[in-house]
């Protein structure tokens, strides 16, 4: 049988030497960009994005020409941000698409900050990705020098300047308004919206925010056209996504495909399926944020937007999680929310104390610690937390957990009673305040009025 | 936690010195010693008191004067040429924060004063901004970095091991520098690699699937300063999975 890939963003990915101008030329790159500012005009370029259907590939899966559509026309400087900063548990397909072939993202960049009018870009990239962050550096060197950037594009007299910017290691910065925050040279929190960045983003100005893999779609929408694009893929969901697997499989890694393929291909074929005399317990359809599927109920699903919403989960970012028959889900949810907790800023009440009570309830169930009311406990702290804040982070914790407590009640239960023995817990991220059943409460703290 | 307490971990009498010259503070013990202690209601009122007769911390520093900051010139015009890309200066606080740390070996107090000289913002401000991201070390550490990631597909592929063994070769207790200040080692949420998991990044690179063997070959070479670290597991060198007879299209 054919292999499920299908490469579009991933064509020639393993070429030697892709990352560099000449390489990705010889191949046929910057050739959109050549056609999208000589033959076209912005509007053009705009409804050929609109019209390729193309959805954001960061976890919203908004319609991107439709977000670009909505900054406001006019001579005011207008930005452009590229969100590289993925850190999204399970997620890992940005950092190969930059890492291999960077000249897609640049070229798919260029040509979106045309579509939008923008003409100051940011690529935004986690401080984490080192490599990546070097091998852009040089990529955007090189389109300088090629004029691809610049105060004059192939000589157009349009002007789009290109600035890498390296975070620092703070998951919450790859929420789109705290990224502008940290790219202003600030502490990365979120903000109020509205005002969305569309109108009032990044230095107040107008500014559209997309994801790596968007922006890679980008060239080949206008290089071979809307219709062409919309023939891959789903009618919601056209064109490819790379998608990462991850965890108890035998073939992790990135596999690109067309979005509504059964998820079973994905994970069983592709991903080699569970390790040897394991067996698929359940996973994660769109990174650690995405309500928990069991195998029985997932697998059989088409891969898409659609399909997953219905199943009352998310594509996310398009990170598949796997965790087989030896995996305690009591752990998993502890580990979960040690990430939410841990990546908290902390502006939000809701999600500061939820994630923070979440991780200490489960760290007492793992211990054998807690009573059966800590389980309704967590659930509620989790209902509490969804649509409370200002971004969903406290949310992208509340959805897992919340559907873990709800699929596997039977292993909270049994942790209740039992505890999780041989679970490493790690360093106690805190004291209980709340005594456990039959024993003295503790004293309370001192300092504390 | 309450808001009287610190930070675990770190003293409450920590004094970022070059901020102002407060007189120090009344030693507290530290919230670890006092938690699940029982401990007289008087002895209570007495922390209690102390704390709040403490003298305050007064006015935070001003933006330097850069006629009085000695800054060394490449830090100043490394920092100078991040300030000219962007539209507004302060967004050059992250680059002009990972400049101090390349050069000082971490956000030593006086480096980010000579930054916030340069960029003419407060220390305070730089000191902010440091204190928000997980990649910027706020006191001295090892030379060579070891990150292992111990999140979801990492852990599932038994990180928490990989973590032991590195700390176990290094002489590091959980996390920390080691002794002979060559390592420092420590726990890192998600780094992006779910794929090669376990994994870590050590000195900004990535390496992986490792083992309990390559963790301390890993040690071992880092100790004697090896141009190369596990060269069979570098990320970089890695192809994409997958690829036999993928169908590759273009319009």
């Amino acid at each position: 049988m054919a292999s499920q890939e299908t490469r579009l963003l991933f064509r020639n990915i393993d070429e030697p030497g892709l990352a560099s101008i000449d390489t990705y030329r010889k191949l046929g790159g910057y050739e959109a960009i050549d056609k999208a500012f000589k033959e076209m005009t912005p509007e053009e370029v705009l409804k050929e994005v609109e019209d390729s259907g193309l959805r954001g590939r960061g976890g919203a899966g908004f319609a991107m020409g439709k977000k670009a559509s909505f900054l406001p026309r006019g001579d005011m400087d207008k930005y452009l941000c590229c969100n590289a900063d993925e850190s999204e548990p399970g997620a890992f397909k940005d950092r190969e698409l930059m890492q291999k072939n960077p000249h897609q993202l640049i070229e798919g960049l260029i040509i979106a900050a045309r579509a939008a009018g923008a003409n100051r870009c940011f690529i935004y990239i986690r401080g984490e990705y080192d490599l990546q962050g070097d091998i852009l550096d040089r990529a955007v060197e090189e389109a300088y020098d090629s004029s691809f950037l610049g105060e004059d594009v192939l000589g157009t007299g349009e002007q789009v300047e290109l600035v890498v910017h390296r975070g620092a290691g703070a998951y919450i910065c790859g929420e789109e308004t705290a990224l502008l925050d940290s790219l202003e040279g600030k502490r990365g929190n979120p903000r109020l919206k509205p005002p969305f960045p569309a109108v009032q983003g990044l230095y107040d100005g107008p500014t559209l925010i997309n994801n790596v893999e968007t922006l890679s779609n980008v060239p080949h929408i206008i290089g071979s056209g809307a219709k062409w694009f919309t023939s891959l893929g789903t009618e919601q969901s056209p064109g490819t996504k790379v998608v990462s697997v991850s965890g108890d499989v035998k073939r992790p890694g990135n596999y690109e495909v067309e979005l509504g393929i059964p998820t079973r291909v994905l994970i069983e074929e592709l991903a080699g399926g569970p390790l040897e005399g394991r067996e698929i317990k359940g996973f994660f359809p769109g990174g650690s944020s995405s309500p928990v599927l069991k195998a029985e109920e997932g697998l059989d699903l088409p891969y898409s937007f659609e399909a997953m919403q219905e199943a009352g989960s998310m594509l996310g970012s398009g990170s598949i999680i796997v965790f087989d028959d030896t995996t305690s889900v009591v752990e998993l949810a502890l580990r979960t929310a040690r990430f939410y907790h841990h990546e908290s800023c902390g502006k939000c009440t809701p999600c500061r104390e939820g994630t923070n009570w979440t991780v200490k309830m489960l760290e007492r169930m793992i211990r054998g610690q807690a009573t059966p009311i800590d389980l309704e406990t967590v659930a509620s702290v989790q209902d509490n937390i969804i649509g409370n804040c200002l971004c969903v982070l406290g949310d992208s914790m509340a959805m897992p957990v919340g559907a873990m407590v709800k699929k596997f009640r039977e292993e909270f239960m049994d942790a209740i009673e039992h505890g999780v023995p041989g679970a490493t817990l790690g360093a106690p991220s805190g004291d209980p305040v709340i005594a456990p059943a039959g024993q003295e409460p503790m004293p309370a703290r001192v300092g504390v009025a | 936690m309450s808001p009287l307490l610190p930070k675990r971990g770190r003293p409450w009498t920590a004094d970022p010195g070059h901020i102002h010259d407060a007189p120090e503070p009344p030693p507290m013990p530290n919230e670890q010693e006092l938690v699940g202690r029982d401990i007289p209601p008087e002895e209570v009122e007495v922390l209690r008191a102390t704390y709040e007769e403490r003298e305050p911390h007064g006015e935070p520093a001003p933006v330097p004067e850069p006629a009085e900051v000695e800054v060394p010139r490449q830090l100043a015009e490394e920092i100078r040429r991040a300030m000219s890309r962007y539209p507004q200066k302060r967004s050059a606080a992250i680059p002009a924060l990972w400049a101090v740390q390349r050069r000082y070996g971490w956000c030593t107090p006086e480096g980010i004063r000579q930054a916030a000289a340069v960029m003419g913002v407060t220390p305070g401000y730089l000191q902010s901004v440091a204190s928000f991201y997980d990649l910027f070390r706020l006191e001295p550490e090892g030379e060579h970095q070891v990150l292992v990631c111990t999140n979801i597909s990492c852990w599932l592929r038994g990180a928490d091991k990989l973590l032991e063994s590195f700390c176990e070769a290094a002489g590091v207790d959980g996390q920390g520098s080691s002794e002979d200040g060559k390592l420092f080692v420590r726990g890192f949420e998600c780094l992006g690699a779910c794929d090669i998991a376990p994994m870590a990044s050590i000195d900004e690179r990535y390496y992986g699937p490792l083992t309990e063997e390559d963790a301390t070959a890993a040690v071992e070479q880092l100790r004697k300063d090896s141009k190369e670290v596990l060269p069979e597991k570098r990320l970089e060198d890695r192809k994409v999975a997958g690829g036999a007879d993928a169908k590759e299209v273009k319009g």
